[in-house]
């Protein structure tokens, strides 16, 4: 509860709001009460769910765990099976196979009008012959709610997404970002139990998509709500999401934190698919303490960090990130306790690219393969950069290495 | 020249092309109309008084003109004859219009609701009698709605009916063959609006708790209302003043303005009287067609 804005605080149903009972009167709207679920269930449980269009197989027996209060992202390509998987939780598909639990209840053959779930659509899909005020009141007047209760949440709604003064436009009288807060509004009036959000920031321009993403944030820390996004905006999705699963083809590869996918990908998919990553094939060679030896396939010996799970495989993939390689003009001076540990690759500068923040560099070894190193450009004046043609060392810590078995 | 000037001589005329058609082919004959309404039956080819005679001179055309007089249009409203006409044609066009909402929702609902590929078919489907000429298709008609015409041996064969129901010349079969034949103007504009409404908004409404049929009548409905009212006018208006459908399948207990117009027109020779009768027709017929023009733009405007 944050001291400005009391007022917004939901106290209508168990899970987002203290737990003060309330009489049934007073909250008509939002999910039935339920049984305060036993501290390691999950506030919704995907089970082994499973969805084919003819012969495309979207969404591939997943399972997931979601926890109350959680900020989920399901990041993934075009048609990896994400919207599939939001689509089964709003109801608007159903699944061939599995269980989708919501608290002790199996929802997967819940029609959309009863599940206490309630979606923001991509394209917004605001009722344009409605109001923005009656837009918002649409589900509460669904469910029923006395017509003054009705008022008074609309206009919590409206001041929660700073609306005030456009109540009475209607959606083509509004700009892309103030569509956007309607859909917002109108999807949190019933206080639903999960807030599904289907790539709701993509039809924003840059800026504001930014300013967007942290009020996003804030409001769900505030309202304390579970919110699952559908992105294929991995920066988005790092942004906001507490935890991220990342799809391919209809399955769940890697479901972690954004730091964890980044700093440690199951697999060179997910690798590849966050961010930018150099990739090094080779066989593992000696193993001391929890180093471990790789020759790649370039005839280079690398010396990682061998992860906490032990590698069983002798053919892996090393991974580094372009901002961990560090460049310089001579081979970097070690000190003892280092010195045979730092992997050291010589080669040319084949292309700068400035991108203001940091540069790109492309550097060209002597096997022919090619290093991609980044650099934030931490001084104005810098007369440290490298040109291209200019012969360097590329250089990394065993520890910035990621080894992939798959 | 420059290049807003090439581009702006054609384009101003094709903009004016429209209303040259109109005042062409609509605005001069209304104006021989207008005057005939306001000559006086006689017993001559052509057969009213005055005539305007150009070579005649000024003098002549002035005193012509002096001869001009509102007398039809008093006939009009002192007739019950003329009144009781103009009313059927409303309760018929009205009666008409709603049964054809009625029946041409639901088909343009379901229209719009079919798989991509199977809609092209349907629209060829609601399109393909007019490949039949429309006269031919009333006289189908005819022959369906004899004594022993196919209705009446199905209804028979079915054990519906004992002896055979009499269906000609009558206002029922006069409203089937309406109905039939203006079916596909209401369909159309009514599939065009509801084919192109957002299926998310109808995902949204279900979303926020309303059911299917909660949803439709929140959101669907209401925002087909353009396509409604397009549809409506588009079968209203040519109903009032339909000729061909109530002569040939209504009794000829009471008569539609346009069966009006034509017995003062063919039958009475009395041309002046069926020209006012044609004036006060598209005098009523104004209000419905500015409001057409209305929906329409609203329409091109982009919806809502």
């Amino acid at each position: 509860m944050t001291e400005e804005s009391p007022e917004i605080t939901p106290k209508a149903n168990g899970v987002t709001g203290p737990a003060k009972p309330e009489p049934p009167s007073q909250a008509p709207v939002g999910p039935a009460p339920q049984l305060e679920p036993a501290a390691d269930m999950p506030l919704l449980r995907i089970e082994g769910v499973g969805k084919t269009f003819g012969s495309f197989r979207a969404v591939d027996r997943l399972s997931l765990d979601i926890r109350a209060g959680e900020f989920f992202a399901l990041l993934g390509p075009s048609g990896c099976g994400k919207t599939t998987l939001l689509r089964m939780l709003a109801g608007f598909e159903t699944p061939d196979e599995g269980r989708i639990l919501l608290g002790a209840k199996d929802i997967a053959q819940v029609p959309p009008h009863l599940r206490p779930v309630n979606m923001m659509f991509q394209n917004y899909a605001l009722f344009p012959h409605l109001s923005v005020k009656d837009n918002i009141a649409f589900g509460l007047k669904r469910a029923g709610m006395a017509r003054a209760e009705i008022a008074t949440r609309v206009a919590e709604m409206v001041a929660l997404v700073k609306l005030e003064g456009m109540e009475k436009r209607k959606p083509d009288q509004l700009s892309g970002g103030q569509k956007q807060r309607v859909a917002l509004a109108r999807s949190l009036a019933r206080r639903p139990q999960v807030l599904l959000l289907d790539e709701p920031l993509a039809a924003l321009d840059k800026k504001l998509r930014e300013s967007t993403q942290l009020e996003l944030m804030d409001l769900q820390r505030r309202l304390g709500m579970t919110f699952i996004i559908v992105t294929h905006d991995q920066e988005e999705a790092m942004t906001m999401a507490s935890r991220i699963g990342v799809m391919d083809a209809g399955r769940l590869e890697q479901v972690a934190t954004p730091r964890e996918l980044y700093e440690a990908p199951h697999s060179r998919w997910v690798a590849e698919f966050i961010g930018d990553v150099n990739l090094f094939d080779g066989e593992v060679g000696w193993r001391e303490n929890n180093r471990l030896l790789v020759t790649t396939r370039e005839g280079v010996t690398l010396a990682v960090t061998e992860p906490r799970q032990r590698v069983t495989k002798a053919t892996v993939c090393v991974a580094i990130r372009p901002e961990k390689v560090k460049l310089s003009r001579r081979a970097p001076v070690s000190d003892a306790a280092n010195s045979h540990a730092i992997n050291r690759l010589e080669g040319v500068v084949t292309d700068v690219s400035y991108l203001g923040g940091l540069t790109a560099y492309k550097v060209k070894l002597e096997s022919g393969a090619v290093v991609r190193a980044s650099m934030a450009n931490t001084a104005r004046l810098d007369m440290d950069a490298y040109l291209a043609g200019q012969r360097v060392v590329a250089w990394f810590t065993p520890d910035d290495c990621m080894v992939l078995e798959q | 020249m420059s290049a807003r000037s090439i581009f702006a001589r054609p384009a101003r005329l094709a903009a004016i092309a429209p209303y040259l058609w109109m005042a062409l082919f609509f605005l001069v004959p209304f104006g021989f109309v207008l005057k005939i309404s306001l000559s006086q039956t006689a017993i001559a080819q052509p057969p009213y008084v005055p005539l305007f005679d150009l070579t005649a001179g000024w003098a002549a055309s002035k005193a012509a003109l002096a001869e001009l007089s509102l007398d039809n249009f008093k006939l009009l409203v002192s007739d019950s004859l003329y009144i009781s006409s103009y009313l059927r044609s409303i309760f018929v066009a009205v009666t008409s219009t709603a049964i054809l909402l009625l029946i041409g929702y639901p088909i343009a609902y379901g229209m719009a609701r079919l798989p991509q590929r199977w809609q092209p078919i349907a629209m060829m489907l609601v399109i393909v009698p007019f490949w039949t000429s429309f006269l031919i298709r009333i006289y189908a008609w005819i022959n369906i709605l004899q004594h022993d015409g196919l209705l009446n041996k199905v209804l028979l064969a079915l054990h519906i009916v004992s002896t055979p129901v009499v269906w000609l010349s009558t206002d029922t079969a006069m409203y089937i063959g309406i109905v039939y034949s203006y079916l596909p103007f209401m369909i159309l504009p009514l599939y065009a609006t509801l084919a192109k409404m957002d299926g998310a908004l109808i995902e949204a409404a279900s979303d926020l708790g309303a059911s299917p049929g909660r949803a439709f009548w929140l959101v669907t409905f209401p925002l087909s209302l353009p396509g409604v009212g397009a549809g409506a006018l588009l079968c209203f208006i040519p109903i009032v003043g339909e000729f061909v459908i109530p002569d040939l399948l209504a009794g000829s207990g009471s008569m539609m303005i346009g069966q009006t117009l034509w017995l003062e027109f063919f039958t009475n020779k009395d041309w002046p009287v069926a020209s006012a009768a044609a004036v006060v027709l598209l005098l009523l017929l104004i209000p419905p067609l500015l409001l057409y023009d209305r929906l329409q733009r609203r329409t091109l405007r982009g919806g809502s």
